[in-house]
């Protein structure tokens, strides 16, 4: 398996997916409190118009929180960029072929999947904890982050759902013949989800809730209101591995 | 038992019966040609042997282990030559060897020493681009190369020489011939020179059958007994010869054919009694050419 990990890093690198999606996690962290910072002056260049309609602009206070709460704004985007630069891991090279000779020297196929998995998982990770990184640097160095709650509890919510997401395209993947019927799949899963998040009993069940790390650090929610969807996008992940496996067994290259 | 064995091999696409009965065997150091028009099946029948397609029936055996769809373990004896070979495009010729080596578990000292050996063998060892750039022909080198990579027992390639021009053609038939002291080889093809350059034993694959089969010798004996070619050097002897034996033809203003074998010593003995000078007395071998328009039917 480690030779295979290597090729997958190999491409990563290579191919520039790695240089890309660094960059723009990067972007993303800094931006956080950038736009935080820039927000009063933006409110006071803009109050003069708003006086006109009546609008009266006191003086906004900007702290920590408000980074953070463009941080949990902004890594939707993360993560739908991740799964579109990283949606043709697979697919790809079904349609090129180039998984042939691999499996026919007799690499087993579970060790293609759990490599190909364990390589998006790690990125994902990577990319996650940077962007989170950048974004507390400078709300400490601005600020102080001490006025949010349970503030890596909440940012490791953000991350499993990141990796429920990625576990989905693997599972999507070896079913589907091409990137779009991954991605169709695996968005459609997503969305299917968060419909059903909004019935507020089913809803704490649901991996959907691990987006909302923002309360728990508001002090809205208890870690413990988060324990059942935890364990049910954990249960899920491994639910689409096992599966993975299974169809990759079957598929054909 | 040989190398590969395929026992009433069937498979269906859709409603299309591409494999029928497909039955034979391949014996362990032989070149065995696979030959078939296209379209006959034959990448079928080796994706089959690969495990990349699960058969409809029937069972295939290498080294003596059943092969299965999905996961083989007899993948592990087989080095396989696609017939539009695709690899890394960011990768080297030798790095993508060193890969092979790596998921084949060789010691790193082995991979590269192989790895040198045959890219020399392959004619790429001085190529230091990536694989982006590589014409078809290059890839079909290295491909060969990864395909013997791990000393494979048994050695498949699809198609392996219609992408080639004529000298790199005579090299990878030269790479076979050289594999088979160490390998078996089945190759599949549809270019006859190529089998009668190489191969020990042929199958002829039509209609989703195997229609012909055997060593290439008794398979060329097996169909039309050879004719003789005869050669006079005055054209008045020819009605003489052709009053006395009505079964030789006139083919040319000199020349006679005959079909039945049996008849030749006769003729000679006529020919040397009436000491008629000849030029020429050649036996035709009825040509793989001739042999395939029979079986295809055409």
């Amino acid at each position: 398996m480690r030779a295979f990990l290597k090729k997958e890093w190999m491409e990563l690198c290579r191919t520039g997916r790695l240089l890309i999606l660094t960059l723009i996690f990067i972007l993303l962290g800094i931006m956080n409190p950038a736009i935080a910072k820039l927000t009063p002056w933006l409110m006071e260049t803009m109050s003069e118009s708003f006086a006109g309609t009546g609008l009266v602009i006191t003086d906004i206070t900007v702290d920590a929180m408000t980074s953070w709460t463009q941080f949990y704004k902004n890594i939707p985007i993360g993560i739908v960029i991740v799964i579109l630069i990283n949606g043709g891991i697979f697919t790809a090279e079904y349609q090129k072929g180039t998984l042939i000779p691999v499996v026919t020297k007799g690499l087993s196929r579970r060790k293609i999947v759990f490599a190909k998995a364990l390589m998006a998982f790690g990125i994902w990770t990577f990319l996650y904890w940077l962007c989170f990184g950048i974004t507390y640097g400078y709300n400490a160095f601005f600020w102080d982050n001490g006025i949010a709650g349970h503030l890596f509890l909440a940012a490791a919510l953000t991350w499993l759902f990141g990796v429920w997401v990625i576990a989905l395209l693997v599972l999507f993947s070896t079913i589907a013949q091409s990137v779009t019927q991954a991605l169709l799949g695996t968005g459609g899963i997503v969305v299917g989800v968060y419909i059903l998040s909004m019935f507020p009993k089913l809803g704490k069940f649901l991996p959907m809730k691990l987006m909302e790390g923002m309360a728990l650090m508001q002090g809205i929610h208890d870690p413990g209101n988060y324990y059942a969807c935890m364990t049910a996008a954990g249960a899920m992940v491994f639910l689409c591995m096992g599966l993975a496996v299974l169809f990759f067994d079957r598929k054909r290259l | 038992m040989g190398m590969l064995t395929l026992t009433h091999i069937a498979k269906k696409f859709g409603e299309k019966q591409v494999l029928r009965d497909v039955s034979f065997s391949v014996p362990e150091h032989t070149v065995f040609g696979f030959v078939g028009q296209n379209g006959a099946g034959k990448t079928t029948a080796m994706k089959l042997i690969l495990g990349l397609l699960a058969s409809d029936g029937g069972e295939i055996f290498v080294n003596g282990m059943p092969v299965r769809y999905g996961n083989t373990a007899t993948n592990r004896f087989v080095g396989y030559l696609p017939d539009v070979p695709e690899f890394y495009p960011y990768m080297t010729p030798a790095e993508y060897l060193r890969f092979c080596g790596e998921i084949s578990k060789m010691p790193a000292n082995e991979i590269r020493l192989r790895s040198e050996e045959l890219l020399r063998l392959v004619g790429l060892d001085k190529e230091k681009r990536r694989i982006k750039g590589f014409s078809r022909g290059m890839k079909q080198r290295l491909g060969v190369a990864q395909a013997l990579f791990g000393r494979p027992k048994l050695l498949i390639c699809d198609e392996p020489t219609s992408a080639l021009d004529p000298a790199g053609r005579k090299e990878l038939l030269d790479i076979l011939v050289n594999a088979k002291e160490q390998t078996t080889v089945i190759f599949s093809t549809h270019i006859l020179s190529d089998v009668e350059h190489i191969c020990d034993e042929i199958a002829f694959l039509h209609d989703g059958r195997i229609v012909l089969e055997g060593p290439l010798e008794e398979v060329r004996a097996k169909k039309k007994t050879a004719a003789t070619e005869l050669e006079l050097e005055r054209t008045e002897d020819v009605p003489m010869l052709l009053n006395a034996f009505h079964c030789l033809k006139s083919t040319g203003q000199n020349s006679l054919r005959l079909e039945e074998a049996g008849r030749l010593p006769d003729i000679l003995r006529f020919l040397a009694d009436n000491r008629t000078p000849v030029l020429r007395i050649e036996r035709q071998e009825a040509s793989l050419e001739d042999l395939f328009m029979e079986v295809v039917g055409k």
